[in-house]
């Protein structure tokens, strides 16, 4: 059976499901409790599981974080919410250097199987932090999986997998299209982790993003006259990208579009990835659309600073033409 | 053996309507009356915001209706070679302080221009993240003791930002260095839709300075004379290296911000029973008690409202940053990579 809904909706309804099929699993942070998280993503959760279950937590990150951990380790499994990514790195020590660590610290003794929501990335005009892509920081926390999905479905599908996890998951959930669309959401469909997922078939040049970046390498490829594929990255590490390579070897040509800034941003690596394992069959050199190596700016500056449709529409004539 | 090592107290000052107000006048009468103006200005700018941000000009806005009388009162105690460190909720702070009411406009509008030349009235720019900027507060006040200057900084944190490390941190490093700090918590009984209960089991904030070894003490935070008493005490002790955390009891009249709707958490009662106590209210009654009240400050509420109206025209007139901007700034010499972006970036533009 299918239901409608956006990418929050699918968000709390995958938070819903896996509450009431795992009574382990508790959900705390700030304000999730009986305001339902600023953005509603854990809305009515506490009504129907109760207090105990899904609660509003003091106001600290490391501290959510952290006794994340413990509780985890007790046999919980916790699923945690940072009100916005920009605020996730008073937790970053804890969970990048004990939750992503506790597997290999004791021989696989411990698993830290917690689960760290975040909205995260710009576009709707919000304060100072509320707008960052934080993703290449837990990318590079070895030891978890930083999760990023683009659809309602995937949405659904990928938090239910990261909650079941046996190890840590960071899910970075693209606010900007957390209410722009809905689609049908199948609670049956099971995704797994750590791999892309082609939302666009196409053999002239394959278009590789992420999050709240799809939609727009959507409407890009609509407005050149090729025949573009679209690679929704999905879960940022982990992940082999071998679905990228195979594309290449098909398209020969690729563009890298993401949010973030350039300099330390995931298209590096991806690019690395496709000169190492796929470079004889490729016809240009990887173009990366990404926003400029500077902060994130207040918000009358945020247009400029985030890629748009004639930034992308221009990047990918560039490969095309080369 | 069992012995009692350690016992502490926390004391509440309060001034209107008590004893205390036998020392009347506290300040001279025209310092009353303007701090009168700078709190109606203060509210009018609440206003404003508000619909500006319904407008469309402003995307989202921290409103402080309820905390002029902690905002002013603090910011009128300290000294022009006194430091200031505000959360996000102190733009009455900010008008208490000088700054121009434009450039306050202009920030709430995303401009970070808004925020230029702060370091000439020794006041730190907006900080958004919960509590880091106590640490700073710390920081500067360690500094002060370390040059051996005699002034020193208050710093502005809420009720929430009492959970986080860096406020414990904060606490800590001041009272081993004996930083000029004041730790001011605006205690207005929600962090969003925490209540101050759920926040902590401590039953004062104020108290929360007793394991660091420092002074604590509470004030009726809608009682502007009250703050200014405390601020002053506080400050007695700070600028000679005894920081002190201050705990004002006060209220968010309004949302948390513009994006909040605060009768999912809290019941209209409550929100009424507070509003008895608006510190605005309250100093113009104590002013007519008292006999200070003019008609001056009966038609202050207009020339309030004209100024902020001009102010918040200016701000929105203003041009926005050029692009160019987003790349200046980011270090004092750019480098070459920052300046190709840069030319990218403009290019891409034309
Ligand atoms: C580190 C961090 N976490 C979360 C937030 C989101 N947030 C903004 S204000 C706020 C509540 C703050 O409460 P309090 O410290 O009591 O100050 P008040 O808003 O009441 O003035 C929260 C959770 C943030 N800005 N920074």
């Amino acid at each position: 059976m299918t239901e409608k809904m956006n990418i929050v909706e699918a968000i709390n309804a995958a938070l819903h499901d896996e509450m009431e099929e795992n009574e382990d699993v508790i959900v705390y942070g700030e304000d999730v409790g009986e305001d339902g998280g600023v953005f509603r993503a854990t809305k009515e959760l506490q009504e129907e599981f109760g207090e105990e279950r899904c609660f509003s937590s003091p106001l600290a990150e490391s501290g959510i974080a952290g006794t994340a951990i413990g509780m985890s380790l007790y046999g919980f499994n916790p699923v945690v919410e940072m009100q916005f990514s920009g605020f996730s790195y008073l937790a970053f020590h804890q969970i990048k250097e004990h939750a992503a660590r506790f597997r290999m610290r004791s021989r696989g003794d411990y698993t830290s199987p917690i689960t760290v929501r975040a909205p995260y990335g710009g576009g709707i005009n919000a304060l100072e932090h509320h707008q960052e892509s934080p993703e290449t920081f837990f990318a590079h926390s070895k030891g978890i999986h930083t999760v990023i999905p683009s659809t309602p479905q995937d949405a659904y599908s990928l938090l239910r997998k990261s909650i079941q996890k046996e190890d840590p998951v960071m899910f970075l959930e693209p606010k900007k299209t957390y209410r722009a669309f809905k689609e049908e959401v199948d609670r049956d469909k099971k995704v797994e982790l750590n791999d892309c997922r082609i939302a666009q078939e196409g053999n002239d040049l394959t278009l590789i993003s992420w999050g709240a970046m799809i939609p727009l390498a959507e409407e890009a490829a609509e407005e050149v006259d090729a025949d573009i594929e679209i690679i929704d990255v999905r879960t940022i590490q982990p992940n082999d990208y071998d679905e990228i390579v195979e594309s290449i070897e098909k398209t020969g040509r690729a563009a890298i579009l993401h949010e973030d800034s350039k300099t330390g941003g995931m298209g590096g690596d991806i690019a690395g990835k496709l000169q190492e394992d796929a470079i004889l069959h490729m016809e240009a050199p990887v173009e990366r659309i990404t926003a400029p190596d500077v902060p994130y700016p207040l918000y009358t500056l945020e247009e400029e600073y985030m890629p748009d449709k004639d930034q992308v529409v221009n990047g990918i004539r560039e490969v095309l033409e080369f | 053996m069992r012995e009692e090592v350690y016992s502490g107290s926390i004391q509440r000052i309060e001034v209107m309507g008590t004893d205390d107000d036998d020392d009347f006048p506290w300040v001279e009468e025209d310092e009353y009356r303007e701090l009168y103006k700078q709190m109606v200005l203060a509210r009018k700018f609440d206003e404003k915001a508000f619909s500006l941000q319904r407008r469309g000009e402003i995307s989202t806005y921290a409103p402080h209706k309820g905390q002029e009388a902690a905002q002013i009162g603090a910011m009128f105690a300290l000294d022009e070679d006194d430091w200031m460190a505000p959360s996000f909720r102190e733009t009455a702070a900010f008008i208490a302080r000088g700054a121009p009411l434009d450039k306050i406009f202009q920030r709430w509008m995303g401009d970070a221009n808004g925020q230029a030349g702060l370091s000439e009235m020794n006041t730190l720019p907006v900080a958004i993240p919960v509590g880091t900027q106590n640490l700073h507060t710390a920081g500067i006040g360690m500094a002060m003791e370390k040059k051996g200057d005699e002034n020193a900084v208050l710093g502005f944190t809420g009720d929430g930002s009492t959970s986080q490390g860096d406020f414990h941190e904060s606490l800590n490093f001041s009272g081993v260095y004996n930083a000029h700090s004041i730790f001011f918590v605006q205690n207005n009984q929600y962090a969003i839709s925490m209540p101050r209960e759920k926040q902590t089991k401590s039953e004062t904030i104020a108290q929360k300075a007793l394991a660091y070894g420092i002074d604590g003490i509470q004030v009726d935070g809608n009682d502007i004379l009250a703050v200014i008493k405390a601020v002053e005490e506080a400050l007695e002790k700070a600028r000679s290296g005894e920081p002190v955390l201050i705990e004002a009891e006060t209220y968010r009249l309004e949302d948390h911000t513009t994006s909040d709707d605060s009768t999912r958490y809290r019941d209209e009662e409550e929100v009424e029973e507070w509003s008895k106590k608006d510190p605005l209210k309250r100093f113009k009654e104590y002013l007519k008690d008292h006999g200070i009240w003019t008609d001056e400050l009966e038609e202050f509420e207009e020339e309030a409202e004209n100024r902020i109206d001009e102010a918040a025209q200016k701000a929105i007139e203003m041009d926005d940053p050029d692009i160019e901007e987003l790349f200046d700034y980011v270090y004092g010499d750019n480098p070459d990579l920052i300046e190709k972006q840069k030319e990218q970036w403009m290019e891409a533009q034309k």
